[in-house]
């Protein structure tokens, strides 16, 4: 995956700087560790997905030395669609890019993600598949987490709750809106052994829903 | 140098005439018996030592370096305000207006002088035409609350901390030239009377004025605006209001600061929040660094204009 030309890898790296710096900029994000520290382990970052600004907010905030070895899993269909992208996706944030077409595939995604996983990066996957329009807090999470998790049990799998994202550049906006965003990593789970794929799945649900901050305007009155 | 540079530069060795004591006080008391309350005293003391320098430079720079200056923490309070308040995507095209256009029109009416415009535009312009803007995206969920919300974000970290650099457009006589001093008298007395209600709240405070919101009392209230008052008075050659004019406007502004940072916390303490944001280390956000010095800056924009303007 890494390219071997000395000036696209400078590149990438000076790109990757920029994006970092520019996301800080808009949206000055604030990791919150809670429950886990921001330690060099191998982990999968599992996050709720509202924004395309999600993944690179969510690189962005990772410690320099970790973000090095963090690969996002991404939609080959969206990073490849021009050469920008593809750069962007194949050298900047080296994402695991799957098809999500059936019919366009050539290998399959999940050996891809695990390949990923035993060469020793750290992964960032949105277990819903899609981005959610919904009001609903989370849309259901697909099985690749429970996969990955029984393949590789002694990786840590650490919820991450974006906040704020969707409000900053909803979908269909133009100007992004200055606010700030916060990103929160939460006590990392794994799948137990025998335990089912449903049952494991609404366990990172909670987990993940759990970080997410309380409207307490809405229900927190007293 | 002009009378007015040296008054800058008096003031300056003044300001680090004052905390240099503090800071060494503060670092005393922390080797010698460390704590929540020194170390809160301790980054109280610091922001001063930020607060100062800026100010300094955007002195140097003058008018324009003032406005700046204002403009640049009305964003950073705006920001902080914004991200909490109730808002739904079809308020997006109004907050959008209110970050890059409100705001930058607001302080450029003050840099042009043009105090007509500036003292309606928002609680007049932008507060009826962003609900119509709203309105066009169809969204009738909680609108009053969404677009109050807003309003009162602009109001607060806007319309309120325009009225800072708006004190260099007073026309008093004899004093016009002078009137960059006003700000550094207002931001002096009502952040120092801050710290000394803080100080004197903590010794001698027993009565809270809000339980349930804050830690702050009366005693250290009452202490803290008379501390402020005297402190006025005693600079009062910064000002052309005399020394009892002085001191009398040092109270209503240190008073009014500390109400106003009260109204504040209840509005963190309603979204869930201890402080606005993380942006200043060890402090919060602007918002908190600010919140006394906007409540305090229209009322003695206007009590200023009424008694001294002609």
């Amino acid at each position: 995956m890494t390219n071997t030309n000395p000036f696209r890898r400078l590149a990438a790296h000076v790109a990757g700087h920029a994006i970092t710096l520019f996301a800080r900029g808009i949206a000055a994000p604030r990791a919150i560790w809670q429950g886990t520290e921001p330690v060099d382990r191998q982990r999968v970052y599992f996050a709720n997905h509202t924004s395309n600004g999600d993944m690179p907010m969510i690189w962005s905030v990772l410690p320099a030395a970790m973000r090095r070895n963090t690969r996002p899993v991404a939609a080959a269909d969206y990073w490849l669609k021009n050469p920008l992208r593809a750069f962007a996706g194949r050298d900047v944030f080296r994402a695991v890019l799957i098809d999500r077409r059936p019919e366009n595939r050539t290998e399959d995604p999940m050996a891809k993600i695990i390949a990923a996983l035993d060469e020793g990066s750290s992964l960032i996957i949105f277990p819903e598949g899609n981005r959610n329009m919904t009001d609903d807090l989370l849309l259901p999470f697909k099985a690749g987490l429970y996969n990955i998790g029984k393949a590789h049990p002694q990786v840590d799998l650490v919820p991450t709750w974006v906040a704020n994202l969707n409000e900053i550049m909803p979908k269909g906006e133009v100007i992004p809106l200055p606010l700030m965003c916060t990103i929160t990593f939460g006590a990392p789970i794994h799948v137990d052994p025998g335990e089912d794929k449903d049952s494991f799945l609404a366990r990172a649900s909670a987990a993940l829903a759990g970080l997410a901050p309380a409207k307490t305007t809405e229900e927190g009155r007293t | 140098m002009t009378p007015i540079a040296s008054d800058i530069v008096l003031l300056l060795l003044g300001a680090v005439g004052i905390l240099v004591p503090l800071t060494i006080l503060g670092e005393i008391v922390a080797t010698r018996s460390p704590g929540p309350v020194v170390e809160t005293y301790r980054t109280r003391v610091h922001s001063w030592w930020a607060m100062v320098i800026l100010f300094a430079l955007a002195l140097l720079l003058g008018r324009t370096g003032i406005l700046l200056l204002f403009a640049f923490a009305s964003f950073a309070a705006l920001r902080e305000f914004l991200t909490l308040s109730t808002k739904v995507k079809a308020d997006h095209l109004a907050l959008a207006l209110a970050f890059f256009a409100v705001l930058p029109l607001q302080f450029l009416f003050i840099g042009l002088g043009w105090t007509g415009l500036f003292a309606v535009f928002i609680p007049v312009y932008a507060f009826l035409l962003l609900p119509m803007v709203t309105v066009l995206r169809g969204d009738k969920n909680r609108f009053l609350i969404r677009v109050a919300e807003t309003q009162w974000g602009l109001m607060i970290c806007v319309y309120c901390a325009s009225h800072v650099p708006a004190l260099m457009t007073l026309e008093i006589d004899g004093y016009t030239d002078r009137s960059v001093l006003l700000i550094a008298f207002l931001i002096l007395v009502v952040q120092l009377g801050d710290l000394l209600d803080f100080y004197f709240g903590r010794k001698f405070g027993r009565h809270k004025i809000a339980p349930r919101l804050s830690p702050k009392t009366w005693e250290g209230m009452v202490l803290g605006v008379a501390s402020a008052a005297v402190i006025g008075g005693a600079f009062a050659w910064l000002t052309p209001f005399g020394i009892v004019g002085a001191a009398a406007m040092a109270a209503l502004a240190s008073a009014t600061g500390m109400f106003g940072s009260l109204v504040l916390t209840a509005i963190k303490r309603d979204k869930g929040v201890h402080d606005w944001s993380h942006l200043i280390p060890g402090q919060g956000g602007f918002l908190d660094q600010l919140d006394s010095v906007l409540f305090a800056a229209p009322i003695f924009y206007h009590v200023a204009h009424l008694i001294w303007v002609a």
